[in-house]
């Protein structure tokens, strides 16, 4: 830490605060965005293009009865929302948005990241179990299946990355993606790493755990209120995540030509990919369960596997 | 960095404690999850970060999981709680408490004879592991990957079924 104490509270606080605001706003952009895909209107009577909806949302969100089923388990029912929130926010830690603007460039960065995506996974499975339902069950189990598998291929295809730069640290990855952005020569990585934080995230395509059609909810079916709020923020701010990850990634974080500001290329990137998310639920329908898997280990997982080896042996000649 | 470490192991062993007198089979994998997390920490505080992010993403993030998923399917009731709670009488505590006592004892007097190992802050990084795995330890990974060979096949060979059609729409595309 070589910041002084209130620079280093001054980042700390900022990016909480930028944080958890996108994740609000995001909800008014998906639906304006949405809306727009699908040819109609979307919010737009409250406020300017409609963005106090927002504001309504959140309000109705914390005084709304926050209840718990009698025949939950109440100790896990009220744990699970928190553990998204947690898990994703420490994610975002050893994010590097700009030079100097980062939380902590720990050297295992990466490896921090794939270790708070995995706990993520405890929130659904908790979820659904404490709600003593059947759905949610279902919803929890599909949950934890398709996390569980996604998250191999996750850091299977990120290995790739660590394998070009030689660093897990983030700060590393970018500073080494000065001559090219590694989507170039590890399109197959990126590729993988975006589906399976689709996956991770499980934004649709890839909601099978909450399922509205069939599972009314999912995993979430029980909660309401604030709990919920958790939830739902929990998968904005996932999005959020999983963009700046493959940003940093592969697209050079916060690099681009000098006449902006290095903050303000990573904050364009990441709107674009934030953008592609919501435009995969415009268009895309939700695969069934077991094409899903199938999908994920027939397929991906080779595909993962021949990249990585690919990739050390191209390092390895190049030694 | 040495007050976390002892803060850490407590924590480690109150959460193992928890997770073996624990009645109820999901609260005690939560205490598990806890005590993984906490033992992640001590790796960290002993100078190996690489070993700790392991740790959470292989013991705390994967197979506690895989043992939730299947505890979920059982459909545990509170009969099953009970049922544990006749088999954890006192009597069958005597015979690992006591197995346990020893071990104490033991450790109690290499502690004591022994000067205790300090706390080296040498991080020991990836580089290092994987140089270690692939020297040294060679052999022992070799034999893990047989291991975990084994029982993918085994796990296939149980799993396999013949394949079923599951409405009559699609039983022409399923030849």
């Amino acid at each position: 830490m070589e910041e002084s104490a209130p620079n280093y509270l001054l980042i700390i606080g900022g990016v909480l605060f930028v944080l958890l605001n996108v994740a609000a706003g995001l909800i008014w952009v998906e639906r304006r965005m949405l809306a727009l895909w699908q040819d109609r209107y979307g919010p737009n009577r409250a406020g300017p293009f409609g963005l106090f909806i927002v504001l309504a949302d959140s309000l109705k969100l914390f005084f709304k009865e926050d209840w718990i089923p009698p025949f939950a388990d109440k100790i896990v029912f009220v744990l699970a929302p928190t553990i998204v929130l947690i898990s994703v926010l420490l994610s975002f830690v050893v994010i590097p948005f700009a030079p100097g603007i980062i939380v902590a460039d720990l050297n295992i960065g990466v490896l921090f990241f794939l270790a708070m995506s995995s706990m993520g996974a405890y929130s659904i499975i908790l979820g659904g179990w404490a709600s003593n339902n059947k759905y949610s069950l279902l919803g929890a189990m599909r949950g934890a299946a398709q996390m569980i598998s996604y998250e191999v291929f996750m850091g299977l295809a990120l290995m790739g990355v660590v394998l070009l730069s030689g660093s897990f640290s983030l700060v590393d990855i970018v500073e080494s993606q000065r001559g090219l952005w590694f989507f170039i020569p590890q399109i197959i990585g990126f590729v993988i790493f975006f589906i399976a934080g689709v996956a991770e995230t499980h934004r649709l395509p890839f909601d099978i755990p909450e399922a509205e059609s069939e599972l009314i909810a999912g995993f979430h079916s029980e909660y309401s209120g604030m709990k919920f709020g958790m939830f739902f923020i929990g998968e904005y701010l996932g999005i959020t995540l999983i963009s700046c990850m493959v940003v940093t990634l592969y697209f050079g974080g916060w690099l681009g030509p000098d006449f902006l500001p290095p903050i303000v290329w990573f904050i364009l990137k990441v709107g674009a990919f934030l953008m592609i998310f919501i435009l995969l639920r415009a268009s895309l329908p939700r695969p069934r369960y077991d094409q899903l898997m199938e999908y994920g280990w027939k397929i991906l997982l080779p595909l993962t596997l021949v990249n990585l080896m690919v990739t050390a042996a191209i390092v390895l000649m190049n030694e | 960095m040495e007050l976390t470490f002892y803060v850490a192991s407590a924590i480690a062993i109150i959460a193992t404690i928890m997770v073996i007198t624990n009645y109820n089979m999901i609260h005690a994998l939560l205490y598990l999850v806890v005590s993984f997390l906490a033992v992640a920490v001590v790796f960290f505080t002993l100078g190996a970060p690489f070993m700790a992010a392991l740790e959470v993403i292989i013991y705390a993030g994967a197979i506690v999981v895989l043992i939730i998923f299947v505890i979920m399917m059982l459909n545990l009731t509170n009969e099953d709680v009970q049922q544990e709670r006749t088999w954890l009488r006192p009597k069958t505590w005597i015979g690992p408490a006591l197995l346990s006592l020893v071990l104490l004892g033991e450790l109690a007097y290499l502690v004591i004879a022994e000067d205790m190992p300090t706390i080296n802050n040498q991080p020991v990084d990836a580089r290092q592991v994987g140089l270690a795995l692939y020297g040294p330890y060679l052999l022992g990974v070799q034999l893990c990957g047989m291991l975990l060979m084994a029982g993918i096949v085994g796990a296939y060979h149980l799993g396999r079924q013949k394949k079923k059609v599951v409405h009559r729409f699609l039983e022409r595309s399923e030849i």
